[in-house]
């Protein structure tokens, strides 16, 4: 992220409530994770420790230090997801995309594939409880998931088996 | 425009009632967040097509959720003189063979679910819309909605959020502009006090009372807050309230803003609400080119706004003390009360601050507009009211379910919901997200209230209620609750930063068969342990799942042990 987009999304919060929490969250919108150079030109503009900013992008789920692939697939794992069949959804697409479960250095459920395509990660709870199972992908739900609709849906994002 | 009397309100009031009832065929699209994921923005999308195309004199609004998610999309058609017709599980495919009925004056008869002939907004305004169809059933026939009352919801699905006109139109802000030329803050005040309102995002204290110690409290700045975080997995109401209904909510801030002697408000509200937090940013600009939010409101002197903090997901953050760090750019750990929040130091940046939950602001508008003695009569004694569940997991009618309280739970799953999906038998109901429990088929005659919840070992909560049936593996629920509370943890207590880890292994060891049944005895005692000792309200209530699973489905547990 250039100096003067950063800049743009500072000039966003004006207030000082919520400022922190929001302008992450702008740049990890925009770039799908918060780079590391963000966060060290974000402390020396808005004169706080690298330290506070990093235990921010640790602490919150929302965040993510690691760089995402092309798509995003959020599996919801909400009560009435888990219930209805999230952790099989979960695994399949594990196996769809060849990967192994593992969390990356800050605690987080997310994992990319090799070749940079696909990034699988896991979300508390999307608020979209009545089509449970739901998963995301790049910010388009589809609700009522079985296993057997997934290569339909990771198709449209130029998944191949 | 500014709106300052009573003339101006009337004047936006007639333009929203022109919105609504335009005299020519008026098409509504069910826009939430779950109502577009199931294709109803392709739907939307498609009749503009055909009437752009054509040239039709028809207008084509989006709406919020009526609630009835499982039969999403939800469309519905008003007719000059015919009663609004709700239709279900329309495609895109329908959309040309609803543009050929409206043409001809008639609604697609298959797709029809049932036919609303007048609808009462509760704040004294009740749309007649006219007779007709009569083969489509009335909506008071649709079992699902037979058994609901709609307070909260009472514009949800049939006006557009993205329109104060229509909020207005309804009888919107007519509370509000009450409450700031004719009504002191303390008589606002006595009218809360005396509805009995108690808070909505679980714990159920009194709002009046909230209200009253802040206001007491002497500071040059306090703020007011909604938190709109609605971090309980398989909860999604306030979601629904805010996109649906977006106007309700500030209304109800800006009474409670007046009454306090507040001139700050804040919605604190989770990242992954994007529509919703589009749809408040909307009708905030909207409040404010009126005259209603920021300087001077109603030409009474009175000045108030509010701003949006977006949430980054961590459940921790519904403790009050901890949201408050949270918006103040913190990480989200509580600390001890007090002092608490209305305290002088103990709120945001040390001000006296009033914390109150999405639903709880909602309550606020109705109860002025027909009185605390009206409000009063609805639900039972000590808890009134209604309350909006999210009825959802294994049951056959999913969706927002909206009753008074001390409704039972019965009442809920098996004739609101029709009992389990598939046809089978349901086994439990979970509620109150990871705070609350799992409380069996056999306690359904269980009043939905505050107490009688607690009593049963779990607790309101906001108003999810996740319905488990025979399939459902109830030690797996309990690990999956454990689970989630162990990742949500904030770390700062050891009682809950550890003991939820231990809780998380035993159930582990106990899922895999290698668990005995000392095991079981060191799952309750430990459970007890964080109950007893965790700082805050996140471990205190954490081991429920745990404690109400051994007391209720044991054997489930004993089956997996070995001796």
């Amino acid at each position: 992220m250039d100096e003067q987009t950063l800049d743009a999304i500072i000039a966003r919060y004006e207030d000082p409530s919520g400022r922190l929490l929001g302008i992450l969250g702008d740049i990890q919108d925009q770039e799908g994770h918060i780079p590391r150079e963000s966060l060290a030109m974000l402390a020396e503009k808005l004169d706080v420790r690298l330290s506070q900013l990093y235990s921010l992008a640790t602490f919150y789920s929302y965040f993510s230090l690691t760089p995402v692939g092309d798509h995003v697939i959020t599996v919801c794992m909400g009560t009435a997801c888990h219930v209805k069949g999230a952790p099989e959804i979960l695994q399949a697409l594990e196996e769809m995309l060849g990967i192994q479960r593992d969390t990356s250095e800050d605690g987080k459920f997310c994992i990319t594939t090799d070749d940079k395509k696909f990034t699988l990660e896991i979300a508390r709870c999307f608020g979209a409880c009545s089509m449970a199972p739901v998963l995301r992908v790049d910010g388009n739900l589809y609700g009522y998931a079985t296993k057997e609709d997934l290569p339909g849906i990771l198709s449209e994002y130029g998944w191949k088996p | 425009m500014k709106i300052r009397t009573e003339a101006d309100l009337i004047s936006v009031r007639q333009a929203g009632l022109q919105k609504l009832q335009p005299g020519k065929p008026r098409i509504a699209v069910g826009l939430a967040t779950c109502g577009i994921a199931v294709g109803g923005n392709r739907v939307y999308e498609r009749l503009r097509e055909i009437i752009g195309k054509e040239g039709l004199d028809i207008t084509l609004v989006k709406t919020g959720c009526i609630g009835y998610c499982k039969e999403e999309p939800l469309v519905n058609i008003t007719l000059p003189g015919n009663p609004l017709v709700i239709l279900h599980k329309v495609t895109e495919a329908d959309a040309e063979e609803i543009i050929k009925q409206v043409r001809k004056g008639k609604v697609p008869a298959k797709k029809a679910q049932c036919r609303v002939p007048a609808w009462d907004h509760v704040t004294g305004c009740t749309i007649e819309y006219g007779k007709g169809f009569p083969k489509i059933p009335l909506y008071e026939k649709v079992p699902f909605f037979k058994g609901q009352k709609k307070v909260i919801l009472r514009n949800a699905g049939l006006i557009n959020p993205e329109d104060i006109d229509e909020y207005i139109a309804v009888g919107g802000y007519a509370a509000a502009h009450r409450a700031l030329t004719g009504m002191g803050p303390d008589a606002i005040l006595s009218e809360v006090e005396k509805s009995g309102l108690r808070g909505r995002g679980g714990a159920g204290f009194p709002t009046g009372q909230k209200w009253r110690i802040t206001r007491d409290e002497k500071a040059d700045k306090k703020y007011i807050i909604c938190n709109a975080d609605e971090g309980d997995p398989g909860a999604y109401m306030n979601r629904n309230e805010m996109e649906s209904d977006p106007h309700m909510l500030i209304e109800g801030m800006i009474i409670g803003a007046y009454a306090m002697g507040a001139e700050d408000g804040l919605i604190y509200i989770r990242a992954e609400y994007p529509l919703a937090i589009e749809r408040l940013k909307i009708a905030i600009a909207q409040a404010r080119e009126y005259g209603i939010l920021g300087k001077d409101i109603f030409g009474t002197g009175f000045s108030f706004d509010i701003g949006i903090a977006k949430g980054a997901g961590a459940f921790v953050c519904g403790e009050s003390t901890a949201l408050v760090a949270s918006i103040e750019g913190r990480t989200g750990r509580p600390h001890p009360r007090p002092p608490r929040l209305t305290d002088i130091g103990g709120g945001l940046f040390g001000y006296p601050t009033d914390l109150n939950n999405v639903e709880t602001w909602c309550n606020v508008p109705v109860i002025i507009t027909n009185g605390s003695g009206w409000y009063a009569k609805i639900g039972s004694k000590g808890n009134t009211g209604t309350k909006v569940f999210s009825l959802v997991g294994k049951v056959d009618r999913v969706g927002l379910v909206e009753v008074p309280l001390g409704t039972t739970l019965g009442t809920i799953v098996s004739e609101i919901g029709n009992g389990g999906a598939n046809n089978k038998r349901v086994k439990a109901v979970q509620t109150g997200g990871p705070s609350g429990g799992c409380i069996p088929a056999r306690l359904f005659d269980t009043p939905v209230d505050y107490e009688s919840l607690n009593k049963a070992g779990s607790i309101m909560g906001s108003g999810g209620i996740v319905v488990m049936d025979e399939d459902t593996d109830m030690v797996d629920i309990a690990r999956y609750f454990i689970n989630f509370a162990t990742g949500e943890s904030c770390g700062k207590c050891v009682p809950c930063r550890e003991g939820l880890k231990h809780t998380l292994l035993l159930l582990n060891r106990i899922m895999a068969k290698k668990g005995t049944k000392k095991d079981l005895e060191t799952l309750a005692l430990l459970s007890d342990t964080i109950v007893a000792t965790s700082l805050c309200g996140l471990g205190q209530t954490a081991p429920n799942p745990v404690l109400t699973t051994l007391a209720y489905f044991k054997e489930e547990y004993d089956a997996l042990v070995k001796p």
